[in-house]
């Protein structure tokens, strides 16, 4: 497993019960994502477990886009990951993201 | 002193002769079958041994490569497909040493071996009407060892719904004086109809098992990904609606089985039935049951059949072509051609996509060909019928410039990244790499960059018609490459730039919104759900059941 | 092609199945993702955990009455049951002692004991059956569902047989060991695990039911699994003395002398005298279930 965690810039989210959220089940080539509140309003940290090693920077390049994408601001994101792509990685990323949006 | 212009009758006299022995009427024995090879194959023979995508002669291929090496030697396979063991073990014992093919999928890996220690000579890796072609100039067959459903007393054969090679093979080989041995799976008096007539050929042997059937052309889609939903709503709402795409192939995988099962839900609610989808050039796949039950279906062509379709084919004769027996007539030779010249669409995919839009499925250390793939993903330049698909392409191709032809559209469909992270895009082709460590002449490219006309990703898509330079290519391939190394090396404010003038195009730009991929949209989520599409009468084969 | 679309149980994941199974809103998650329960077991061994370490309990209402609801997520290392795994769905009981619920309903969706976990998962693999029997002797009962691409096999297998009653599609399946495992010790001619449809005929839900292993048999659609938890929780709870058990053994018995000689669904179809057993693995619940009811004895035991 590679484990490493990163704090990127997003804008404020404004649910104030963004509660514990999971989106996804870890299996093979897949992920699970759990919401939850985190620190700085303007930053959304971010807890990558994976079982892919060496593509770190392809994590923060997608986690990036992901947390411009949305309000991800004062959320933590935990990730446990079993080898999902980039393409499914993004898509739990924005169902789990936007299921908080459509709810506030 | 017989005349010097006959000698090709008079050596196939010579060969019936020796044959004679072994054959009550036209009928050899299963246990003779070695011997009559022996007796009919002359070393230095070019043979053709039927192997094809499904259907394959397996009994000819194990009897061939059970002959004895000192009695046949040199031989020269040309063949479709390498698909069986003992169409290694022809070569790995000494019986044959030539080869020119199209495709070897489940055997590349041997097949690069013995290459690799010059076992095999490769001719050339051939698209199959190529091969085909070269079996009527400079590859005639002198035998062909073919595969018939059932033959009766005379000879005459029944081929089954899975003709695909056969009548190209055995009408090069029998009208060029050469020999023409079938296996069968039946004995019967009368057959339920002739598709080889009996003065094509000279002998056939009641094989111990039916010949071997690969369900090659099923998809199960309970396999099928939101990702590959997500793709396949681009495919529909951006490519074939936009063109009104009514003729095409599909390339098997779960990405366009994915297209086929969208038809009946998510086109149906575009508006799309009637005018997309209508005739095909395609093998019988099961995932487009559920889009023939819906109606949008007019006709389908196939190359071969499929494995538990023959009831359902053969209860839809106003979709698929069938005989007067009311089974399905597949013609692999026939298909091809409708797919390189009537159609106006291939889709598929690929394993690797090049910054120039070259896409290939070699991978290092394997020799896996190419089958007919480029033929339906090429763009025929001797068409010269018009459609308002093969038109709208062609203007977009000439820009400013006159057209003075249209284009067909040739899409790749793929997801960045495969499993394990290999990615799809890539700066060179790993086909480059096989052809230097095999000795080639070219590196084996699946379908050209100049013939690609859109590469659809989960990113989106790309238009490469639109695309004004060589400079705007790569960037517009970069730009749906995602991210891949190629993708995140994009040139940002090009990639911005290509997007506002619709060169690429976004899930957004084309009004899709991610959140409705979901495998709901599915109008067959199970092998089950296609059988109970069909009305029961889709039988699928016992490895894709959970019932 | 304008068949009413399903929710399939089986596509669905642990908390879809959740959802809808019990009212609508109900249900409230304990010992949630957020606590980070994870499996000590699998970090060690340096392979990916899930934050609710493969299954969802909780409490929630069915048609307004209180029950407590477990569901193992299949596709978490095929449902597999590790320490904490096995410890959530063993306080469940645990829990159903002192709230007095009016059900455990349990979505199993495993093939037994996480092997990674070795005895760990075997010790909360009993701890579990204890606890569900201890709820049961305490006049609770328990429902399984079964429809998941895992089925129950192995110690589930085990699970699924203490429960008061088993609700099972026919894609869901239910055994001891597990089709490959079978294969593996006894040799592909005694069991060919690659042939589906056998497999099916032999461990999935219309042969299950129709021995009487499965209370009742639905299609595969979420609706289908809640009316038959409903149905099944607007019974008497079942009687549970001496001469049930008595009377269950018997009929055991009887049962395996009667298909001694069966190898395959088919031939206990046929047995059991249902015309054309060949047509049954095509046929919705509804005809089966009908089919079913037709015979002079419906199904074995239960």
């Amino acid at each position: 497993m590679e484990r490493f965690t990163l704090s990127l810039p997003s804008v404020p989210c404004t649910r104030a019960d963004a509660a514990a959220a999971l989106c996804g089940v870890v299996s093979s080539g897949n992920l699970e994502i759990l919401v939850g509140r985190g620190g700085a309003a303007d930053r959304c940290d971010i807890e990558v477990n994976t079982s892919a090693h060496g593509f770190r920077d392809t994590w923060e390049a997608v986690l990036t886009d992901a947390v411009a994408r949305h309000a991800a601001g004062g959320l933590a994101l935990a990730i446990n990951d079993a080898g999902a792509t980039p393409a499914v990685v993004s898509l739990r990323l924005d169902q789990a993201l936007e299921a908080l949006e459509d709810r506030a | 002193m017989g005349a010097p212009w006959n000698q090709r009758a008079a050596r196939r006299a010579r060969r019936l002769e020796r044959l004679a022995p072994l054959t009550r009427g036209r009928e050899i024995a299963a246990a003779d079958m070695v011997a009559a090879l022996e007796a009919a194959i002359e070393p230095g023979d070019r043979v053709c041994l039927e192997g094809n995508n499904q259907k394959q002669a397996d009994f000819l291929a194990e009897s061939l490569a059970d002959c004895s090496p000192e009695r046949l030697h040199d031989l020269h396979m040309v063949q479709s497909v390498l698909a069986l063991p003992s169409h290694i073990d022809v070569f790995e014992r000494g019986i044959a040493n030539r080869l020119d093919f199209s495709f070897s999928g489940p055997q590349a890996n041997r097949l690069a071996r013995l290459v690799q220690e010059r076992r095999i000579a490769i001719g050339a890796i051939h698209t199959y009407l190529e091969l085909f072609g070269r079996y009527f100039v400079d590859l005639t067959p002198d035998v062909c060892l073919i595969a018939a459903q059932a033959a009766d007393a005379d000879g005459n054969l029944y081929l089954g719904p899975n003709t695909e090679d056969t009548p190209a093979i055995v009408e090069a080989t029998a009208f060029r004086h050469g020999i023409v041995v079938a296996q069968v799976n039946e004995k019967l008096a009368r057959l339920p109809r002739v598709d080889i007539p009996a003065d094509w050929t000279d002998a056939f042997v009641v094989a111990p098992r039916p010949n071997y059937i690969e369900p090659l052309f099923t998809r199960d889609p309970s396999l099928i990904t939101e990702i590959q939903v997500l793709m396949a709503m681009m495919a529909i709402k951006g490519i074939y609606a936009e063109y009104g795409v009514q003729r095409l192939n599909h390339g098997i995988g779960f990405d366009t089985a994915a297209i086929e099962l969208l038809l009946p839900t998510y086109a149906e609610s575009l508006g799309l039935r009637g005018r997309i989808c209508k005739h095909w050039a395609l093998n019988p796949h099961p995932t487009l049951i559920p889009a023939i039950e819906a109606g949008f279906v007019e006709s389908v062509h196939s190359f071969g059949s499929e494995v538990g379709m023959e009831n359902y084919v053969a209860a839809r004769s106003d979709v698929f072509f069938t005989g007067r027996d009311g089974s399905m007539r597949s013609n692999r030779a026939f298909c091809q051609t409708a797919g390189l010249y009537a159609c106006d669409m291939f889709i598929g995919s690929t394993l690797q996509i090049d910054l120039a839009g070259n896409s290939s499925t070699a991978t290092l250390g394997r020799i896996a060909g190419f089958g007919g793939a480029p033929n339906m993903g090429s763009d025929a330049r001797g068409r010269r019928h018009a459609s308002p698909a093969w038109l709208r392409a062609g203007r977009e191709r000439a820009g400013d410039g006159i057209a003075t032809r249209g284009q067909k559209l040739v899409v790749q469909t793929v997801e960045t990244f495969r499993e394990h992270m290999a990615p799809a895009f890539v700066e060179r082709l790993d086909a480059w790499q096989l052809m230097e460590d095999m000795g080639m002449d070219l590196p084996p490219i699946m379908i050209h960059g100049d013939d690609v006309t859109h590469i659809v990703t989960e990113e989106g898509i790309a238009n490469l018609l639109l695309c004004r330079s060589a400079a705007e290519r790569e960037q517009a391939i970069r730009g749906v490459a995602g991210y891949t190394p190629v993708g995140r090396a994009r040139d940002a404010r090009m990639v911005e730039n290509l997007r506002d003038r619709g060169v690429i195009r976004r899930p957004d730009d084309i009004g899709i919104d991610k959140r409705d991929a979901t495998r709901d949209l599915l109008a067959a989520r199970s092998i089950k759900d296609l059988v109970r599409a069909s009305g029961g009468l889709y039988d699928p084969p016992r490895r894709f059941r959970n019932w | 092609m304008n068949r009413p679309h399903r929710h399939s149980w089986f596509e669905a994941d642990a908390r879809a199945r959740i959802a809808g199974l019990v009212d609508a809103g109900s249900f409230r998650e304990l010992c949630g993702a957020h606590e980070r329960l994870t499996s000590p077991h699998l970090a060690a061994l340096d392979l990916p955990a899930a934050f609710d370490d493969g299954v969802v309990v909780g409490e929630a209402t069915l048609d307004g009455r209180p029950v407590l609801v477990g569901a193992q997520q299949g596709a978490f290392n095929g449902g597999a049951v590790g320490e904490i795994h096995g410890a959530k769905l063993r306080g469940l009981f645990e829990r159903a002692r002192r709230t007095r619920p009016a059900a455990v309903l349990l979505a199993i969706d495993s093939g037994g004991v996480r092997l990674h976990e070795a005895n760990a998962g075997l010790i909360a693999i009993s701890e579990l059956m204890r606890a569900l029997l201890a709820a049961r002797a305490d006049g609770i009962p328990v429902y399984g569902l079964i429809g998941g691409s895992c089925g129950a096999f192995g110690g589930m297998g085990i699970v699924a047989r203490l429960c008061d009653a088993l609700v099972m599609s026919e894609e869901g399946r239910l055994g001891l060991s597990g089709p490959e495992v079978i294969e593996t010790v006894k040799g592909v001619d005694e069991f060919d695990s690659k042939d589906r449809a056998l497999v099916w005929r032999v461990t999935g839900g219309k042969l299950r039911r129709s021995l009487g292993d499965a209370t009742m048999l639905v299609d595969d659609d979420i609706a289908s699994f809640r009316d038959a938890a409903r149905s099944l929780l607007a019974r008497p709870v079942p009687a549970r003395d001496l001469a049930a058990l008595d009377a269950d053994q018997r009929a055991l018995a009887q049962r395996a002398a009667r298909y001694a000689e069966a190898r395959d669904g088919l031939d206990i179809w046929r047995v059991l005298g249902l015309p054309d057993p060949g047509a049954i693995p095509m046929l919705d619940a509804a005809d089966f279930n009908r089919l079913l009811a037709s015979l002079p004895s419906p199904t074995e035991a239960a």
